[in-house]
């Protein structure tokens, strides 16, 4: 079973620090990590391996250091990395984001799996794992919870869907795309061997046009949203703690003004 | 591609710099440098150097082919399962009106399913002008490929200007695949939606980096413009049984119809009967409640007030409670009118999935504890003695 997982390295905190002085967003200093959503997405991965047989490849977009997160990946049981890189695919939207890693997919060749983490903890659209799917016209199932089964013969995969109330078992053939929730294993640690393949691993690199892109559907140019502005929201940062003598008379203070707004009754 | 900083026009004022989310721009010498690696040319520091136009940027956007002028009209994607239609619908209908009146185009709502039309009327009295249906057994159950299918094929044919969809799991699962068959650009997660006085655009602002940073984007090219729009943020619809309205009634083949994907069963999987994200009032329990058991208290005051259960995930993890129970980043986003943090410290990632509630009342012995940051009451004691005492002073009026 040929299974590729999609993955992005993003900044190891969403912590946005702004400097109070200059009033600017503080970045430096923050590691890269991979996206912690497509963890799970590599650990499905080599458990698919491990029963079915096959070869897990991760692949990534992003700048030369992304090769770091295909390291971690090597070093954590993936048999080989991608790095889809290149100057023409800066400013990328989910649309062309999307359309890039398919065309990297295709060039790859067969597969029967594709995984993606649910979203990224960065840009947290979630719409790059649906995206892939439709431009490699595959099927495609959301936040799954489970794999329940796969019929290598039949080429089938059962799998559960979280839904808001509850969950949903769906059934599809292969080859097909999947993007996990976190509630599907629980990832494992770098292995010592996997950590020795890592240190020696290179990434091949596709650039756009190893992928053979369309210009016209890659980075800003192929971007249909344009971000405008991007601001800190206020927080009012304000403290409104109950006072109180007692537990009774503060809790009595804040049913009350409860009750005024017909919050309780 | 190219961005650069005219040292002459550039007056060293700063402004530039916090607008980049990239962290590209930096002061040197008293003049704004840009890192060109850095840099993904979103075009924030052109706006905020709008009055020294020390910045210039060449970019080479994809122009459409498309007549813009031909797309009208605001959409709703009316998402039903079981033919129930989602709250965030009437959200939608009450936001999207705004948006047609502002641009004076017609509201329209999609309704997709089996044996659904019926619910057409009631989406009419909501606010829409118009409602296309496609009522098809083949739509029985919510499968991205027929949804995502029927969906394209009325947006080809109607030329909506704008389509807003519930940010659900429904939503965010087929709408991505819809934008990219009419190869247009989707803002996720939206909190706030407004229409430019001036070029009309649709100004979608939407939360990223786990709630800490705020991005106005729009799709200035394309049509339609599409979003996926968070539950609770807008008002409902008020229903008005006087109101009339068209209904477009669209027979597809049952071939477009088809799905790859079908569904087996459905497993309800909520231990009280609301569901977290529709839910008006939330209580939720971490850590602080110590073991399992005492989860029972968060429950007893759950059930008295009406409210569902939540949990952070360092409960979640200790196994007090399922997965489905968690608030935050990695868990859903809630935005109930009354959500109640028990024994919860305010991690960045719990508040990233709750700061929106509209009454937040935190429960925890640590006064500097950082959910007291963002708490409308904060009371500062034993939740063991705070929520007996809360729930005693609910029953005795
Ligand atoms: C503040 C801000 C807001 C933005 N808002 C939008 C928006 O509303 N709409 C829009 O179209 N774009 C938006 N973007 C751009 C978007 O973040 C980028 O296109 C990004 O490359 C992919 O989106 P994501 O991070 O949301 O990934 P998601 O779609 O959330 O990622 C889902 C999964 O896809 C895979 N994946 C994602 N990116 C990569 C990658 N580079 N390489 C390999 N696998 C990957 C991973 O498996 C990941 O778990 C925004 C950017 C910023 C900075
Ligand atoms: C990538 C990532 C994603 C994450 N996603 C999420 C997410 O989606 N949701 C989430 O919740 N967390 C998430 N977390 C975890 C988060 O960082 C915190 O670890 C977690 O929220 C802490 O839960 P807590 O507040 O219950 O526990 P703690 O931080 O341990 O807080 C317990 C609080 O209870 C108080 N307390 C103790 N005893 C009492 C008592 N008797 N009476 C009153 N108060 C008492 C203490 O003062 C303390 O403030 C994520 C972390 C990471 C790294
Ligand atoms: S806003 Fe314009 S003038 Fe001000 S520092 Fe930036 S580039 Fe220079
Ligand atoms: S175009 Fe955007 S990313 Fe580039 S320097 Fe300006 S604000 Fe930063």
């Amino acid at each position: 079973m040929n299974i590729v997982v999609s993955i992005k390295q993003v900044p190891g905190t969403t912590k946005v620090a702004i400097n109070p002085a200059t009033n600017t967003l503080i970045r430096a200093g923050v590691e890269a990590i991979i996206n912690p959503f497509d963890m799970y997405a590599i650990e499905e991965a080599i458990r698919l391996r491990e029963k079915f047989g096959g070869k897990v490849t991760c692949i990534t977009m992003g700048p030369p250091q992304a090769e770091e997160a295909l390291k971690s990946a090597i070093a954590m049981g993936a048999d080989d990395g991608i790095l889809i890189s290149d100057r023409a695919f800066a400013g990328s939207d989910t649309l062309a984001t999307s359309y890039t890693l398919a065309m990297g997919i295709k060039k790859l060749g067969q597969f029967d799996v594709i995984l993606t983490g649910k979203q990224a903890m960065d840009g947290d659209t979630a719409q790059v794992g649906p995206g892939i799917a439709q431009w490699l016209n595959i099927p495609f199932i959301a936040w799954v919870k489970k794999i329940e089964d796969v019929k290598k013969d039949a080429k089938t995969i059962r799998v559960e869907r979280m839904m808001d109330d509850g969950y949903e078992v769906l059934e599809g053939p292969l080859p097909i795309l999947l993007s996990v929730v976190k509630e599907i294993n629980e990832p494992r640690t770098e292995s010592l061997r996997g950590k020795m393949k890592a240190k020696n691993f290179k990434a091949t690199v596709f650039s756009a046009k190893d992928i053979e892109a369309d210009p016209d559907f890659i980075g800003l140019r192929g971007s249909p949203t344009i971000v405008n502005r991007v601001f800190v929201p206020v927080r009012s940062g304000k403290k409104e703690l109950v006072e109180g003598a007692t537990v009774e008379e503060k809790v009595g203070k804040v049913v009350a003004s409860l009750r005024e707004s017909k919050l309780v009754n | 591609m190219a961005i650069r900083v005219i040292t002459e026009k550039c007056v060293g004022c700063k402004l530039c710099i916090p607008t980049c989310a990239q962290g590209a721009i930096t002061y040197v010498d008293k003049k704004a440098v840009i890192d060109v690696i850095k840099c993904n040319y979103c075009g924030a520091c052109i706006d905020a150097c709008k009055k020294f136009k020390a910045i210039l940027i060449e970019i080479d956007r994809k122009v459409s082919d498309q007549d813009l002028s031909l797309y009208k009209g605001v959409w709703v994607y009316a998402e039903q399962r079981n033919g129930e239609i989602a709250s965030v619908v009437y959200e939608l209908l009450n936001e999207g009106r705004k948006l047609a009146e502002q641009l004076g185009e017609e509201l329209s709502a999609v309704l997709l399913g089996d044996g659904v039309t019926c619910q057409a009327e009631d989406l009419i009295q909501h606010g829409a002008d118009n409602v296309y249906v496609v009522d098809n057994p083949k739509l029985k159950d919510f499968q991205d490929d027929s949804y995502a299918m029927a969906m394209a094929e009325l947006c080809e044919e109607y030329k909506p200007n704008i389509v807003l969809t519930g940010a659900t799991a429904i939503g965010r699962s087929f709408i991505p695949k819809v934008a990219v068959m009419l190869e247009t650009g989707l803002t996720a997660d939206c909190t706030q939606l407004g229409i430019d006085d001036y070029t009309k655009l649709l100004l979608q602002t939407r939360p990223a980096f786990g709630g800490n940073l705020m991005a106005t984007i729009t799709c200035t090219n394309f049509r339609p413009q599409m979003s996926t729009v968070r539950h609770k943020v807008f008002k409902k619809a008020a229903k008005d049984v006087s109101r009339k309205g068209k209904i477009f009634t669209k027979v597809f083949a049952d071939d477009l119809l088809k799905s790859r994907t079908k569904l087996i069963e459905f497993v309800k999987e909520m231990e009280s009967t609301v569901n977290l994200s529709e839910a008006d009032i939330i209580v939720s329990g971490g850590r602080g409640l110590g073991e399992a058991k005492n989860f029972a208290l968060v429950r007893e005051l759950a059930e008295l007030i009406n409210g569902a259960v939540g949990a952070s995930r360092a409960a979640v993890d200790a196994g007090w409670i399922p997965y489905s129970h968690q608030v935050g980043q990695t868990g859903k986003t809630v935005c109930p009118k009354l959500y109640i943090a028990c024994g919860i410290s305010g991690s960045i990632q719990h508040m990233a999935g709750m700061q929106s509630s509209e009454t937040i009342i935190a429960i925890n012995k640590d006064p500097n504890a950082p959910i007291f940051e963002i708490a409308t009451y904060g009371i500062v004691g034993d939740l063991f003695e705070v929520i007996p005492a809360m729930i005693s002073a609910i029953k005795n009026r």
